[in-house]
């Protein structure tokens, strides 16, 4: 897979110091699921993270013995099944077939994926040549390809491109031909449509 | 060639190592291989106290930093099947184990992990891709201590959790350049395994 578009430095120092909301975590372990090269540069800042640990000590009350009487759970990590990986089985509930779709028109459908509230989580399926409308954002959007591929100003998005947008980016995502385009959506605000019809719809929709 | 005399080798080639450090690798294998309860004795004495003072330092009171603490060696003690010494130093990965413990003690925001690679508990590890994982904690730890005392709080901040995302993006006096070009040399080292490997 060649994967053109990636995880910054701040997503990634973020998520390896587990500093992000919710979705925008989603939104990094389905791209490092994808991406060896953001794995590689995860672990980097997770080692900055051991350094930090080694910054300072307070001393234990209680000694090792307390500590190998302890039981801990530890919950298996979900596998990848079709398009979607492992991060996102998991809040699904299993595979594509499983996700419980809106339509939104045009045959574009979303399902919200539940998060904490501090930012929102959605798949968007957008079918081949459909273009999404216009919109600007308020805060910071990220838009993971996980099937198909789009285009807006900035480039073209294949699977796993991770497009990550800012207030300043006003644009009109058209899916390519051919395969319909998945993509798993997070923003910290909600998103800013120029026309008043998507606008009304907004709160009934939650995009 | 056993793991303290690749160290020794490379003490003697006049490489980084000035000062013989405890090999916390090699005790972390002991547990993950022969479930030495003397070697995580050791690693509890060095890394417990620590995960208490990064748990206080992320915002916990003592009593609980310390009932957490005592949480994560024994993840340590029951996952030790998934290190991998070529990955990640020890202090490491019990730091990905005490930061998944502080953010579900804060009960806000979950933190997916991401699918497993399949490539775990290899046979016989290179022994210069353990060294190097080690070597490369004490490097950044080494890089901390030089930087600017506010640059240095900031990072800290961060991975006590203590800043939000935006203000990692926005705070221009976050040595991300500075740890960069840190890590650049480990980075080219885990491309490189990975691109072995998948």
């Amino acid at each position: 897979m060649m994967i053109k578009h990636h995880l910054n430095d701040e997503l990634l120092m973020g998520y390896a110091a587990g500093i992000l909301p919710e979705a925008f975590s989603m939104v990094a372990a389905t791209h490092v699921s994808l991406c060896d090269d953001c794995r590689a540069r995860l672990a980097a800042y997770e080692a900055v993270g051991g350094a930090v640990l080694e910054e300072g000590t307070a001393a234990m009350d209680a000694g090792v013995d307390a500590c190998l009487a302890r039981s801990v759970e530890q919950p298996a990590r979900k596998r990848r099944q079709g398009v979607m990986p492992g991060p996102l089985v998991d809040y699904i509930g299993g595979d594509l077939s499983a996700v419980k779709w809106r339509s939104l028109g045009m045959g574009v459908r979303q399902a919200i994926l539940p998060t904490s509230r501090s930012a929102s989580a959605r798949l968007l399926y957008i079918p081949a040549g459909v273009a999404v409308p216009d919109h600007g954002h308020r805060g910071m959007e990220l838009t993971l390809v996980l099937q198909g591929a789009f285009r807006d100003s900035e480039d073209r998005f294949g699977v796993g491109d991770l497009e990550i947008a800012g207030e300043e980016l006003q644009h009109i995502p058209v899916a390519e031909a051919g395969a319909d385009c998945i993509c798993l959506a997070a923003t910290d605000a909600p998103l800013r449509f120029k026309d008043w019809m998507p606008r009304i719809l907004q709160p009934i929709f939650r995009i | 060639m056993p793991y303290g005399a690749f160290k020794s080798a490379v003490a003697l080639s006049g490489a980084t190592v000035t000062q013989q450090e405890t090999d916390w690798s090699g005790l972390m294998i002991k547990v993950r291989d022969e479930r030495d309860r003397a070697a995580f004795g050791a690693l509890f004495g060095h890394f417990a106290p620590r995960v208490k003072y990064f748990l206080m330092k992320a915002g916990s009171t003592a009593p609980v930093a310390e009932d957490c603490a005592q949480d994560v060696m024994a993840t340590v003690w029951a996952k030790a099947a998934q290190f991998d010494p070529t990955r990640a130093s020890v202090a490491t990965w019990i730091f990905t184990i005490a930061r998944n413990r502080r953010i579900d003690v804060a009960r806000r925001d979950r933190r997916p992990e991401p699918e497993e690679l399949d490539w775990m508990g290899e046979d016989e590890p290179d022994q210069a891709d353990v060294y190097a994982a080690a070597e490369e904690t004490r490097a950044l730890s080494a890089a901390l201590s030089e930087l600017p005392e506010k640059q240095r709080a900031l990072i800290q901040r961060a991975y006590y959790g203590d800043l939000s995302h935006s203000e990692i993006a926005a705070e221009t006096g976050l040595p991300l350049g500075t740890i960069k070009s840190r890590i650049r040399l480990a980075l080219d080292k885990l491309r490189l395994k990975l691109s072995e490997t998948s």
